[in-house]
């Protein structure tokens, strides 16, 4: 089985978030940066399983600049065999998703995997972007993920229950929480990963008709208003002048 | 998504019962950039095994004194123990710096936990690599980094500490064997212990390093009990009488207090590394304690006295990490002196300790307690303090290296 997993980088969860000054972009300073969960807990570490009781090999691919090599290093700690890096700033979702297909086309993955969303975008766009590019069925939230011979059976979380859905190879999937749990390197994981093959390739030209206008912080969370339980009417003029919602 | 998608991949960790671990590092001089992906990678993977395994639990193997040895296992699959001796013999081939991260990320959570792959890898793997022959190495190193085998390091007696040439515990050749006699006394692990490093001096009174193997006749491992600080660590003595030991077993290629004193320089350099975890524990919670903390109707970290407290504490980490990377440059290179290594073990355990006493009084009422980790790291700090050379022995080895005058005789 021949499996690809994309992976991005994104501010650690913990990360204070800040912008530049014209707020079209993050302020990278004092950030630390970590390999983004859903892509390496879960996405990761299913198609390493997937590889360990059926044999094959895992590529991991990330869209960016040679800072992210860190984060790459760590997927090939946890067990990838080696890694792609399209040498490029991931600008928009679909940016990334036709840099990812041109590294795909070709190269006959059976599987895609990657996470449901970036923690820091919450996009969940690259995926579908990807799969249509590629032409490619897409699964996406998938929770768990089993084989049925050549078809893949996965678990989809739906409203209120859960979806299951079976797919022939090739396709596309997103990986939730459910699909694996998280795998930390160890020491001869972290140094073998230095001699995996890590290969950087240039950009491919393509249309980007996304721009950033600009970002904004969530507003502060405002004070608590303590009501008695008794003064319903207070609490009824507050839900209707101030908070607005009735 | 309906759910909150910065806390779903963080609380997706085992044991969920327990208070969050919210740990972050420090790193006011930017350090950071000193480091390479090998470093940061080591202590992104020790960092999170430490919130995962050792967070939930150790306040409650703490509290109940008894060590976790479950973790025994859990720090060699991460590769804690001899992460810095040669790949072939199933260490992990890594240089000083990556070896003193671990420890300081080990030391975040627990100078207990710390302590197991301290003497697992200082002070048994390395004397074995060491002066080993390489049929002891063949036969050791691989099942201790394994976890197969857990060792211990005896050389403190009970009438012999900071003075360990005084030893009485000696070997007396018998053919194909010597015959082992003595005790060892605060001895880590030595209970749940499978092999011994073991310091006793031969017939002509040099000190000898000598592997004793569980089961051997005449050999016990007493628990000391009644502790009050790295509670969740075992230490025990080591009792010998007339343990038959072969000769295969002893080290070939060391005499004197050398070998010991060796073993202990490298145990040493990972311990200034691992107060600083200890230190940095402390302070992160102290801060976050500051900000949360409301009195007199405002956070008490707007106070002056607090934030004296806070800045004292963030510049004499930020200290203490210049000087343990700086050493671990110097340890890269071969070069960092036995001096230099009691220096930075003197001054960041002692750092350390100073801070758990501040960050302690930050948390008010609650810092006794064992809703936070600061108490426990207080009260382990006082055993780093002393073990390993205690405060006062380094000075006196400082002393001694910038007068030339002998202060022991
Ligand atoms: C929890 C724990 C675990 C340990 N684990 C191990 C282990 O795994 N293996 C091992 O071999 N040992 C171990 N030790 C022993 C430790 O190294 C000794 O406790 C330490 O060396 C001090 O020896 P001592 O306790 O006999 O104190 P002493 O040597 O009796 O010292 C008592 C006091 O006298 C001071 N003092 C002594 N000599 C001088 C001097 N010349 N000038 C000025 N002051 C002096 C000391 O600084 C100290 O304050 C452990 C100890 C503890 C508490």
């Amino acid at each position: 089985m021949k499996l690809l997993v994309c992976v991005s980088k994104t501010p650690d969860t913990t990360a204070k978030i800040a912008f530049t000054s014209d707020n079209t972009a993050l302020d990278a300073n004092g950030i630390q940066f970590i390999m983004n969960p859903y892509d390496e807990w879960y996405a990761l570490v299913r198609a390493l399983e997937l590889k360990e009781s059926a044999g094959g090999s895992v590529t991991v691919v990330n869209v960016g600049p040679a800072a992210n090599d860190t984060v790459i290093r760590k997927a090939m700690a946890i067990g990838a065999d080696d890694a792609i890096r399209v040498d490029a700033e991931p600008k928009s979702a679909y940016f990334v998703a036709q840099q990812i297909a041109a590294v795909a086309k070709g190269n006959d993955y059976d599987m895609i995997f990657l996470g449901k969303e970036t923690i820091n975008y919450n996009g969940s766009e690259v995926g579908a972007m990807l799969a249509e590019l590629l032409d490619l069925p897409f699964i996406s939230y998938g929770t768990k993920l089993t084989m049925e011979g050549n078809a893949a059976v996965i678990e989809r979380d739906i409203e209120g229950g859960t979806e299951i859905v079976s797919v022939e190879a090739p396709f596309v999937v997103s990986a939730a929480k459910g699909m694996a749990e998280q795998r930390i390197p160890n020491m001869r994981g972290i140094m073998s990963a230095k001699r995996k093959p890590l290969k950087v390739v240039a950009a491919v030209d393509c249309e980007d008709p996304v721009r950033v206008v600009s970002y904004q912080l969530p507003d502060a969370k405002s004070a608590v208003k303590m009501v008695d339980p008794e003064n319903m009417d207070e609490l009824v003029r507050l839900l209707h002048e101030e908070a607005k919602i009735i | 998504m309906m759910e909150n998608n910065v806390k779903d991949p963080k609380v997706a960790t085992k044991a969920s019962n327990n208070k969050e671990d919210r740990f972050q590092g420090h790193d006011y001089y930017n350090i950071d950039e000193l480091l390479n992906d090998d470093h940061l990678l080591a202590r992104d993977a020790v960092r999170s095994w430490v919130k995962q395994e050792v967070s939930p639990i150790i306040e409650d193997y703490s509290n109940r004194a008894v060590c976790p040895t479950h973790l025994f296992k859990g720090l060699a699959d991460i590769g804690a123990f001899g992460p810095s001796l040669p790949a072939e013999y199933g260490c992990g081939g890594m240089d000083e710096i990556a070896y003193g991260i671990i420890m300081q990320e080990l030391e975040r959570g627990d100078s207990g936990i710390r302590s197991m792959a301290s003497v697992q890898g200082s002070l048994v793997m390395y004397p074995i690599y060491k002066f080993g022959s390489e049929e002891q190495r063949r036969k050791y190193l691989p099942k201790l980094a394994s976890g197969e085998f857990i060792g211990c390091f005896g050389l403190t007696e009970p009438d012999h500490g900071s003075d360990p040439g005084g030893m009485i515990t000696n070997i007396k050749d018998d053919g194909d064997s010597y015959i082992l006699n003595g005790a060892k006394m605060w001895i880590t692990n030595s209970p749940v212990a499978d092999i011994a490093v073991v310091w006793a001096k031969d017939e002509e009174g040099k000190i000898r390093g000598v592997i004793v193997e569980k089961g051997m006749e005449g050999f016990s491992a007493p628990e000391i009990h009644g502790k009050w600080s790295l509670r969740a660590s075992i230490t025990g003595e080591l009792v010998f009488e007339d343990v038959r030991v072969p000769k295969a077993n002893v080290l070939p290629n060391v005499k004197g207090l050398k070998g010991p004193l060796s073993c202990l320089s490298k145990a040493r350099y990972g311990i200034a590394w691992g107060a600083i975890g200890a230190a940095m524990d402390c302070y992160d919670s102290a801060l976050r304690y500051s900000q949360e903390r409301i009195q007199f109707g405002k956070p008490i970290g707007q106070f002056q006295l607090t934030q004296k407290k806070l800045a004292e504490m963030i510049t004499e980490i930020t200290k203490a990490q210049l000087l343990a990377w700086r050493l671990g440059t110097l340890a890269n290179d071969g070069k960092a002196t036995p001096a230099q290594i009691s220096m930075a073990k003197r001054n960041n355990v002692h750092m350390a300790l100073e801070i758990a006493r501040e960050a302690r009084q930050i948390h008010g009422g609650m810092g006794i307690t064992n809703e936070y980790p600061v108490m426990r790291h207080m009260m382990n700090l006082e055993t780093v303090l002393t073990y390993e050379g205690t405060h006062d022995i380094h000075l006196l080895i400082t002393g001694m290296d910038v007068t030339g005058l002998n202060a022991f005789k």
